[in-house]
């Protein structure tokens, strides 16, 4: 009706102001030109990327005069709802959050997406992403570069190796052990693991962590190619198993109650044994007025193996956060500058300011990496096979359903078979 | 003055402005919303006309029916709670404290003018286990009673009635007010005469006080019921529908789908059963009421 219009009238308008913008295959000239980044985020002005982006705007800004670096936030749960009306308005800034694929995927056809990886090969510093990152990025977006990884992050659990030595148990190579240990701190009085049941993310982690180990690496490409589903009696079983966490009381009382900061400080305040987590909370392991269990005291273990499973653990949980995508119809020549500086410098910047680990080549090092810093860049080197996460795949509402759900999975509230088909149903 | 509303365009000069502004900001918007039944899609990739296949679709959404089951029994649950400790409140500030009812009143009155938001994160304090248990928990364990320590908000068997209990604490000074209103109306002449006639207690209440409140009593069911049914705020503050879609609302569930999903189509179609549902009420309780002062 009137929308389709607007929409149609938006799509013509948009076309006829991309065609002078159309990019050559030649790398564009440098005039000098200022930028005005825009980035309609989740992070707050000063933090994570948006500190590292505005310094190295700074720097440009020293050859490109009058370059800015601008913020607007927007809050996690309408951050999707937010770009698309933006969207639709033809008001989506140079650089935004990613939302959920079946939204980029809508995104990507009315033309506000860009292909990064031509554009960085035209500028000449595709060479800048480590090889690594460049696979793991483009699999996480259904094989193109459509952000850059600006993280690069592993997951697994923590430990607080003073409990583990305390109490005589080692780190859990097989989920029978980790049950084990689980065990051994409840008998203590101990809280085995901290997990957010606000959030969500945090346990259903655990369940593609087991569907990975039980079913193999690309169990989750399947149930996505549409070869198996989720509520296959395997992948039944590994919600099971963490259900089965859940009715042990592993989680605590107070699961449900729970949100991301505080399920931390019950790791970092020696509350709890284990918390898995994902290489992004590094930066609060090392500080010392948040963590009071001491940065030396937090160990980690990859999520163990499953007993006769086909996945192992040295396939390592990893992504590249949460994600930037560019605006292609903004992407000009000066943009394309700015995207050559960012490429250039972020991965020297992130590590040097922040102890951020990125997808970027880092060719100047700090002199001294804290050790926790330097245990995440080993894992990441040692890594042979990455898997990705249980949501990764998923539309918005089938994510909506897996976090809304899991809270009554692990407190007995819902079978492991309806939590599944929870998931499915929300799909259909 | 019955000439003066006799008179055409006195009548239109007084109802016009009115009309204007409700047609505009109401009429055109649910006409809009009812149109958008009969699309599916989304603002980015266009709309597609797809009949009746939303109100199919409506019919058979196990957590539309769930949704609004929730509703109705939150909805029958909050207003027999509300308008009863109202009744009981306003009893009490006649009957018991007499002069003295003007402090109590303020007080009982004081968390309708709260924002919701600060009610329920009070309430989500009070009832809390982790980090640090809430006041209930922090109680019961102070007691010895260790047994009765939930996570109160995170079970739907309780998470309701905390809920209910919240709006409850909340409106019930509104509803005392209303009834306390209609209870000075009644003339003291006939309350002596009944006590004379040696009506006590609950005989005074049922006979005499109660069938002169009946029609603000049916105004107090009526607001209480409505605004139930439309109830939002409250459960998102408090529980954001959880634990699982096990306290979601009829509005929690169509702002979910129209705002988070920007499924316009379906989520106007769950906004049109709600407006149905709240119209059936209204009309029900209308019918019921006039019945009643018929007879």
């Amino acid at each position: 009706m009137k929308r389709q219009l607007t929409a149609s009238l938006t799509s013509v308008a948009m076309l006829a102001t991309l065609a002078p913008m159309a990019v050559s295959a030649q790398a564009p000239e440098d005039t000098g030109a200022p930028v005005q980044v825009v980035n309609l985020t989740v992070v707050q002005e000063g933090q994570g990327w948006n500190a590292l982006l505005d310094l190295i705007t700074q720097d440009f800004a020293t050859t490109h005069e009058g370059s800015t670096y601008t913020v607007e936030y927007s809050p996690q749960e309408q951050h999707s709802q937010k770009v698309q009306l933006t969207a639709a308005q033809g008001a989506l800034p140079l650089l935004y959050t990613a939302p959920e694929l079946d939204v980029i995927a809508q995104l990507e056809a009315s033309g506000y997406v860009l292909d990064l990886e031509p554009e960085l090969e035209r500028l000449g510093v595709l060479d800048r992403i480590e090889p690594g990152a460049l696979s793991a990025t483009k699999t996480a977006f259904g094989g193109k570069l459509l952000a850059l990884p600006m993280q690069l992050n592993i997951e697994g659990f923590w430990y607080n190796k003073q409990l583990f030595e305390q109490h005589g148990v080692q780190p859990p190579t097989t989920w029978g052990e980790l049950i084990a240990a689980g065990e051994t701190f409840q008998a203590q009085g101990i809280q085995p693991l901290a997990a957010s049941g606000i959030q969500g993310w945090p346990i259903t982690r655990l369940i593609s962590g087991y569907i990975f180990r039980s079913l193999g690496p690309d169990a989750m490409q399947q149930v996505d190619a549409g070869t198996a589903s989720l509520t296959d009696p395997g992948y039944v079983a590994a919600a099971q198993a963490v259900a089965d966490l859940g009715a042990k009381g592993f989680f605590g009382q107070g699961v449900s109650d729970l949100d991301y900061d505080p399920a931390m400080d019950l790791f970092l305040q020696g509350q709890a044994a284990m918390f898995y987590m994902g290489s992004w909370a590094v930066a609060n392991f090392n500080d010392p007025e948040r963590n009071l269990i001491g940065a030396e005291n937090v160990g980690f273990f990859p999520f163990p193996n499953v007993e006769g499973g086909l996945g192992d653990s040295t396939q390592t949980p990893m992504n590249i956060g949460a994600t930037t995508l560019w605006n292609k119809a903004l992407y000009d020549d000066a943009a394309a500058q700015w995207l050559k500086a960012v490429a250039q410098s972020y991965g020297n910047v992130a590590l040097a300011e922040q102890g951020q680990v990125t997808g970027f080549v880092v060719d100047a090092p700090p002199a001294e990496l804290p050790a926790l810093t330097q245990l995440v860049t080993a894992q990441i080197a040692a890594t042979t096979t990455s898997v990705t996460w249980f949501e990764q795949l998923f539309t918005a509402r089938e994510l909506s359903a897996a976090f809304q759900n899991v809270v009554p999975l692990v407190t007995g509230q819902m079978s492991a078979e309806d939590y599944m088909r929870s998931v499915v149903d929300a799909g259909s | 003055m019955a000439a003066f509303l006799r008179d055409r365009r006195a009548v239109v000069l007084l109802l016009g402005p009115a009309l204007l502004v409700y047609t505009a900001v109401l009429l055109i918007p649910i006409i809009w919303s009812l149109g958008y039944t009969l699309f599916e899609g989304s603002i980015l990739g266009g709309f597609r006309y797809v009949g009746l296949q939303n109100f199919e679709t409506l019919a058979g959404d196990r957590r539309f029916w769930d949704a609004l089951r929730f509703s109705v029994g939150y909805a029958v649950a909050s207003t027999i709670g509300q308008v009863g400790a109202g009744l009981l409140l306003a009893l009490a500030y006649v009957f018991w404290l007499g002069r003295s009812s003007t402090l109590v009143r303020t007080v009982v009155f004081a968390p309708i003018v709260l924002p919701t938001v600060a009610v329920a994160t009070l309430f989500a304090k009070l009832f809390a286990i982790a980090p640090q248990y809430g006041l209930v928990n922090a109680g019961l364990d102070a007691v010895g009673l260790d047994g009765l320590i939930q996570p109160w908000l995170g079970q739907a068997s309780t998470a309701f009635w905390v809920i209910v209990l919240m709006d409850v604490w909340r409106a019930m000074g509104f509803y005392a007010v209303i009834l306390f209103a209609g209870l000075v109306e009644i003339p003291a002449d006939v309350l002596d005469a009944a006590r004379i006639d040696g009506a006590r207690r609950f005989t005074l209440f049922r006979r005499v006080l109660l069938p002169f409140l009946r029609p603000v009593l049916f105004t107090a069911l009526i607001f209480a019921l409505v605004g139930t049914l439309k109830v939002f705020d409250s459960v998102v503050a408090l529980t954001r529908g959880g634990p699982g879609s096990a306290t979601t609302p009829l509005t929690l569930y169509m702002y979910d789908t129209a705002f988070n999903f920007l499924d316009y189509g379906y989520g106007s179609t769950i906004a049109m059963a709600l407006a149905v549902l709240c119209l059936v009420v209204t009309l029900a309780l209308f019918r019921f009421a006039r019945a009643d002062v018929d007879r």
